[in-house]
C-alpha cells in the first residue's frame, strides 16, 4: 500500500516535470506564448476583450499559413492564466509561465496596473513581452528593454482635445476644468493635458483629483457651473465617464466642450443614450480608420469578423490585442530564429502597418507611429454612435462645437 | 485651499442641498448597520455588498423594461429573504461568538457576494435611468436632480416607517427587548433566534432600498460596496447605537461636511477630511467621558 502511494507520487512528479517540458516555447510546429489575463475580478470585462483579441488573431494567423521561420510553418498557441485582476497574482503567474511552463515569449495582461506588475518579472528573465493594454507612462521611463507596447501612451489621450479647443478659439488659449481620478492611468492622462495647456497658453481653472471610491461629482460640476470653463476634461475609467454624463445632464451643467476617456468601454452611448451626445472621447482605435494589413483587412473588416465571432462589436482593447500578435509574427519571421535575444532585436526594429495602425517602437518600447483618435457621440433619432472627428484625415463627421446648452437639446 | 465657495455664496446652497440629499441616503444604510450592531453585536462588513446587490435588483428590473424606481418596493422584499437566509446559514453560527469572528465571517460574505455579483452581472459599471428630470432653483443657479430628491424622500419614509414598526409591533418590541438584554428577553419568552433572523433581514431590506436608490442616482459595480460600508460605519460610530435621530443627523452632517470639504480643501481631501473629523469626534468624546468619574475604569 505504501509502495503504491509512493509510486503514485513519483509518477505524478514525473508527469508534472514532463508536462512543463511539453509546454516549452517551441515544440514540433507550435510556438507557445504565455499570457496572464484578468478573467475574473474587476477587470474581467476588458480581460475577456483582450483574450478575444488574442484568440481571434492566432486563429487568423494559423489559418493563413502560420509563422514561417527557417522555411517551416509554425502555429501560434497561447497558455492563459487568470490573474484575478490582482497585480500580485499577475506577477506570480508571469513567474510560473516563465519558470514552470518554460514560456519564452509573453503577451501583455489587461490594464496598466497588471502590466506594471508583470514587466519587472519578464525583464529580469530577459523574456520579450508585447503588450497591448498598458498605457501608463511610467512603463516607458524605467528603461525596460524587453517590453513593447503597441498602443499610444496615456499622456497622449486628451492632448488632441485641448489642441482642438484652442483651434476653435481662434488659436487663443482656453480655460480648462480638469477632473481626474487618482490612479496611475488617469494621472498620466492629466500630465498630457497640463503639458498641452502650457504649450497653448491655456489656463487651468479647476483641478480636481477624484478619489477612487468617489461616485459623486456634484461638487466638481457645481464649480464648473460657476466658473464656466471652455473645456471640461474627465478621466476616471468607466465609472468616471458614466458618473460625469449622469450628473452633467441631471444638474444641467453647460460646457462648450466635454472630453473624456473610456466612453466605449463604458458603453456610454448605449447606457446614457442622448444624454451622452456631443461628448468627445479619446480612443486608441476606431473601425473607420483606413489602416490595412493582409490578415484582417481594414478596420471595417475586423469589426465585421469580430462581431460574427463574438456577437458584439470590438472595443479598441480587442483590436490592439489582435495587433500584438501581428507584431509577434512579423518579428519571428524577420529574426528567422527562436532565440529570444534575436527575436527581441527584431521586435525593436518593428516598423509596420496593421489594421489597428502603424507600429514602430521607440527605444523605450513605446509605439510612436500611431496617433490617438477622438470621436464624438452623435445621436440620430434616439440611436447614438461614435463618429471620428480628429485627426481630420479620418474624420467622418464635423465636430459640433460649442455643445448646445441643455435647454436647447 | 480654495475660497470659490465664499466668493459665490449660491454654491453654499448647492453644496448644502447636495450634502443633505447624499447624507440622508447614507443615514438609511447606517441605520440598518446600527440596528444590527445594537441587537446582535455584529459589525457587518458586507453591508456595502448588500446595498449593491439591492441596486442590481433595481437594475435588473430596468433592463427588463420596468421603471427602476419600483426597485424600492421589490428590492427590500427580495433582500429581506436574502438577509434572513444569510442569518440561517452563516450568521447564526457566529452570533454568540466574539466580535472578531463575526467580522471575519461577514468579511467572507462580502468577498463571496462581490464575486457572485461579478459572475452574474459582469464587471461593467452600469446605471439605471430614472428620467426624473431636474429641479431648478434661484434662476438655474441651484440644480438638483429629482432622482436625488426622490431617494432622500424614500429614505425618510422608510426610516420613519421602521421607527414606528419598532415602537408599535410585537416583533419590534421583541427586537428592542433583545437589544437591551438578550438573556432577560429570552427568559421572558422572546424567541431571540427569530429576532436575530428578522433583524438581519430588516437590515438587508434597508440596504436593498438604498441600493435601488443608488442605481438611479449613482453607478453600480460589483466592487463598489466598500465606500458604503465605511461611510455607514463612521456614521454609527459618531451617532452611537440605537439612537435613530442621531444617526440621521450625523448622516446629514457628514454629507454636508463632505461637500464643503470638497469645495474648500479640494476633492482629493474630501474623504481624508471626513476621517479627520472622525478622529476629532472620538478624541472629544474620550475627553468628555474622562471628566465623568463613573465611566472611568
Amino acid at each position: 500500500m505504501r509502495n503504491l502511494k509512493l509510486s503514485i507520487v513519483l509518477l505524478s512528479g514525473f508527469l508534472l516535470a514532463f508536462s512543463s517540458i511539453a509546454f516549452a516555447k517551441v515544440k514540433g510546429d507550435t510556438i507557445t506564448l504565455g499570457a496572464a489575463v484578468s478573467l475574473t475580478g474587476k477587470y474581467s470585462t476588458n480581460g475577456k476583450n483582450t483574450k478575444n483579441g488574442y484568440d481571434m488573431a492566432i486563429n487568423r494567423i494559423n489559418k493563413l499559413g502560420g509563422v514561417i521561420v527557417g522555411g517551416k510553418s509554425y502555429k501560434f498557441k497561447i497558455i492563459y492564466y487568470d490573474d484575478e485582476s490582482n497585480g500580485g497574482r499577475a506577477a506570480q503567474l508571469a513567474e510560473r509561465l516563465i519558470k514552470q511552463d518554460g514560456i519564452k515569449y509573453m503577451l501583455g495582461p489587461y490594464s496598466s496596473g497588471m502590466t506594471k506588475a508583470i514587466a519587472p518579472v519578464t525583464e529580469e528573465n530577459k523574456i520579450p513581452m508585447v503588450e497591448a493594454n498598458g498605457a501608463s507612462r511610467s512603463l516607458f521611463t524605467k528603461g525596460y528593454k524587453y517590453l513593447f507596447a503597441v498602443l499610444s501612451a496615456a499622456n497622449q489621450y486628451l492632448e488632441v482635445a485641448i489642441d482642438l479647443a484652442v483651434e476653435k478659439n481662434g488659436g487663443k488659449g482656453v480655460r480648462i476644468a480638469m477632473a481626474f481620478e487618482q490612479d496611475a492611468f488617469s494621472q498620466d492622462v492629466k500630465i498630457g493635458v497640463v503639458e498641452a495647456a502650457q504649450r497653448t497658453g491655456s489656463e487651468i481653472v479647476i483641478d480636481d483629483n477624484l478619489p477612487k471610491e468617489l461616485n459623486d461629482m456634484a461638487a466638481t460640476l457645481s464649480k464648473v457651473k460657476a466658473l464656466k470653463p471652455d473645456v471640461l476634461v474627465v478621466s476616471g475609467h468607466t465609472k468616471g465617464a458614466l458618473t460625469a454624463i449622469r450628473q452633467l445632464s441631471e444638474m444641467r451643467v453647460n460646457v462648450p466642450m466635454l472630453a473624456m476617456t473610456h466612453c466605449d468601454a463604458g458603453k456610454l452611448s448605449k447606457q446614457h443614450g442622448e444624454k451622452a451626445e456631443y461628448a468627445l472621447c479619446a480612443a486608441q482605435w476606431h473601425k473607420s480608420l483606413t489602416y490595412e494589413d493582409n490578415y484582417f483587412g481594414n478596420g471595417m473588416d475586423y469589426d465585421r469578423d469580430y462581431t460574427a465571432e463574438y456577437g458584439s462589436a470590438p472595443p479598441y482593447q480587442s483590436a490592439e490585442s489582435s495587433a500584438a500578435l501581428l507584431v509577434w509574427k512579423a518579428a519571428f519571421e524577420r529574426a528567422n530564429s527562436f532565440d529570444t535575444e534575436k527575436v527581441r532585436d527584431a521586435l525593436a526594429k518593428t516598423d509596420m502597418q496593421t489594421f489597428y495602425g502603424n507600429i514602430k517602437f521607440s527605444n523605450t518600447g513605446q509605439n510612436i507611429a500611431k496617433p490617438m483618435v477622438l470621436f464624438q457621440v452623435r445621436c440620430d433619432g434616439g440611436k447614438c454612435a461614435n463618429k471620428v472627428v480628429a485627426p481630420t484625415k479620418w474624420a467622418s463627421a464635423k465636430l459640433v462645437h460649442p455643445v448646445p446648452t441643455w435647454s436647447n437639446r | 485651499m480654495d475660497f470659490l465657495i465664499f466668493k459665490a455664496p449660491i454654491l453654499m446652497v448647492q453644496a448644502s442641498m447636495d450634502g443633505i440629499l447624499l447624507g440622508v441616503l447614507f443615514a438609511l444604510v447606517a441605520y440598518g448597520m446600527a440596528l444590527q450592531w445594537g441587537v446582535m453585536n455584529i459589525i457587518n462588513i458586507a453591508q456595502g455588498e448588500l446595498v449593491i446587490m439591492g441596486g442590481y435588483i433595481a437594475y435588473f428590473m430596468y433592463t427588463a423594461g420596468i421603471p427602476p424606481a419600483f426597485g424600492v418596493i421589490v428590492s427590500p422584499i427580495i433582500m429581506y429573504f436574502i438577509g434572513w437566509s444569510l442569518y440561517k446559514t452563516i450568521i447564526n453560527r457566529v452570533v454568540e461568538r466574539d466580535m472578531f469572528i463575526s467580522i471575519l465571517a461577514t468579511f467572507g460574505i462580502s468577498i463571496l457576494t462581490q464575486q457572485l455579483m461579478n459572475f452574474v452581472f459582469g464587471a461593467d459599471v452600469v446605471v439605471a435611468q430614472s428620467n426624473f428630470g431636474t429641479t431648478m432653483l434661484f434662476d438655474y443657479s441651484v440644480t438638483l436632480p429629482n432622482a436625488k430628491i426622490f431617494s432622500a424622500l424614500v429614505s425618510i419614509v422608510f426610516a420613519v416607517a421602521l421607527v414606528l414598526y419598532m415602537k408599535k409591533s410585537k416583533l419590534g418590541r421583541a427586537i428592542r427587548a433583545t437589544s437591551q438584554n438578550q438573556r432577560a428577553a429570552k427568559i421572558l419568552g422572546v424567541d431571540t433566534e427569530k429576532v436575530y433572523a428578522a433583524t438581519f433581514g430588516i437590515n438587508a431590506a434597508l440596504c436593498g432600498v438604498a441600493g435601488s436608490l443608488i442605481a438611479i442616482t449613482f453607478t453600480l459595480h460589483p466592487y463598489i460596496g466598500l465606500p458604503y460600508t465605511v461611510r455607514s460605519f463612521m456614521i454609527v460610530i459618531i451617532a452611537g447605537l440605537g439612537n435613530l435621530p442621531a444617526v440621521a443627523l450625523s448622516g446629514i452632517g457628514l454629507g454636508v461636511f463632505e461637500e464643503f470639504a470638497d469645495y474648500i480643501l479640494g476633492t482629493e481631501f474630501r474623504i481624508a477630511a471626513v476621517f479627520l473629523l472622525l478622529v476629532v469626534i472620538l478624541v472629544y468624546r474620550r475627553f468628555k467621558l474622562s471628566r465623568k468619574r463613573e465611566y472611568l475604569k
